[in-house]
């Protein structure tokens, strides 16, 4: 096995049977490992539901540290679909040529950095910086704020040492709280400016609305991309002749940035609350126990991909499902597509070849599954490229 | 050349030529709503479905097994579906409807 390879711990189970149980702070879930039952599963919100108790769909549960539901990911139709109306277009701002522009300029003077530096610890020095700065584009903030949501860290919600700090959301809740402050008293072109103006089932949107909408921004785009940033530098340093490839060969790159985002697949799982008996691959799901869908699964499933354990760059039919399923797919999808586009395009441009020098790899643990999510630290050496 | 007529939720009507590519590529280089074509072309998102005019669809042919699966769970399928990222612009597509799905 070479540094960059992401193994898939799922295997067995998923073929014997298609379901694992784990516990969970004793709120145990059933994971569904099958990519067409997690489709299914993803598909029918009536029966697996979104709307639970706030942080309960979350594994780990995040009940015990936070009662702001988030939105429109904690919601079911039709209200989810109200707020999916209002956010969808500007989350869909990444496809606007300014906004490329913008994110180029950031991507290339961090590349550039990296060019210039004997090794760079690419996850707090490259990737946290470009998912934080590359923030204030999809929030149109101020390229300043980059500044704070780097001293946060990795995980906005999480400390290193604590998965589930409640200490350490509040920092982000006080802001979100100052930057609503702001937004009100003086409205500008800004997500939160946008969401307080905006409307839902004839009313205004709440505050705690627009903070559970911010709170997912925040959340569900931070060590997902910081992951798939990282795991892509760490797979093109192994894989010098992929990057090659992609050097010469730029009408692949889309199918390049899908197979990398299945490979990596940066969210192992999310969970659902059943809200009937039913079952799953012959597992009985008890009203109100917790199942989840396990993209990360799904995405190595065999019934479906050939060769599934391999990054296929120009991978033709790829049904992947690392961003979801159905109406709750991600709302961050084309911000985090732009992002690996522009970082490959510049990498291709700017780089001639990155090495790994030290890596210590990010391990989840999920019952008996151990899954490689990326790397709590990486040395990389970047050579830049000479014409 | 294949000269291809998309027709959209709000009844517009889009008809546009190509030689090479996708439908799906031809139809958002031609802007036509409701056809996104997210992921790039490859059958994750499922946001280039059409119906296929009936009387056409013997020139499309039908979705393979991967195709169908997704489509399948798409709340507008028809027996007419088809994912427009999935049919190759080609001599044989020439003259055909397609009503976008969403």
């Amino acid at each position: 096995m070479s540094q960059s390879d992401h193994p898939d711990p799922f295997k067995e189970a998923r073929t014997n049977t298609g379901v694992q149980e784990i516990d969970d702070q004793n709120d145990p879930v059933a994971m569904v490992l099958r990519l067409k039952d997690v489709r299914k599963c993803a598909r029918n919100w009536e029966t697996y539901s979104s709307q639970a108790r706030a942080g309960r769909i979350v594994v780990p549960s995040e009940v015990n540290i936070r009662d702001i539901r988030q939105v429109p990911f904690e919601l079911d139709p039709p209200l989810h679909g109200e707020f999916r109306q209002i956010m969808d277009p500007w989350f869909k701002r990444p496809l606007e040529e300014g906004y490329q522009n913008a994110l180029r300029e950031q991507i290339r003077t961090l590349i550039q950095a990296a060019n210039n530096s004997d090794a760079v610890e690419a996850v707090h020095d490259f990737s946290l910086p470009l998912q934080s700065r590359a923030l204030t584009l999809l929030l149109n903030v101020p390229f300043e704020e980059a500044e704070t949501y780097i001293s946060w860290g990795t995980h906005v919600f999480r400390s290193e040492d604590n998965p589930l700090d409640a200490g350490k959301a509040q920092v982000l809740y006080d802001y979100i709280d100052q930057k609503m402050d702001e937004a009100e008293a003086n409205p500008g072109d800004d997500l939160f400016s946008v969401l307080l103006a905006s409307t839902v089932e004839g009313r205004p949107v709440t505050r705690e609305e627009v903070m559970g909408a911010i709170v997912l921004t925040f959340a569900g785009g931070r060590d997902t991309v910081i992951n798939m940033v990282t795991n892509t530098l760490a797979y093109l340093a192994d894989h010098p002749e992929a990057l090659e490839r992609l050097r010469s060969e730029p009408e692949i790159h889309r199918r390049a940035i899908e197979e990398l985002i299945r490979y990596f697949s940066p969210l192992t799982h999310m969970g659902r609350v059943a809200t009937e008996e039913s079952s799953v691959c012959e597992h009985a799901v008890k009203k109100d126990s917790r199942i989840s869908l396990c993209w990360a699964s799904a995405n190595r499933d065999d019934t479906v991909f050939e060769r599934p354990n391999e990054v296929v760059l120009d991978r033709k039919v790829n049904p992947h499902i690392s961003f979801g399923f159905g109406h709750h797919n991600c709302l961050g999808a084309t911000h985090a597509r732009t992002i690996l586009k522009i970082l490959i395009e510049e990498l291709c441009e700017n780089v001639g070849r990155i090495q790994i020098k030290d890596q210590e790899e990010n391990i989840e643990h999920w019952g008996p599954f151990d899954r490689k999510v990326g790397y709590n630290n990486i040395q990389l050496a970047f050579d830049a490229l000479t014409s | 050349m294949a000269k291809i007529t998309f027709i959209t939720q709000d009844n517009d009507t889009i008809t546009a030529e190509a030689t090479t590519g996708t439908v799906m590529e031809l139809a958002v280089d031609n802007g036509v709503q409701g056809i996104d074509g997210d992921c790039g072309g490859v059958c994750s998102c499922a946001t280039c479905h059409v119906h296929v005019r009936p009387e056409d669809f013997e020139k499309t042919g039908g979705p393979n097994d991967i195709e169908k699966d997704m489509l399948e769970l798409d709340d507008e399928v028809s027996e007419y579906s088809r994912l427009t990222c999935q049919l190759d612009v080609s001599e044989a597509l020439d003259g055909i409807i397609l009503k976008v799905a969403h």
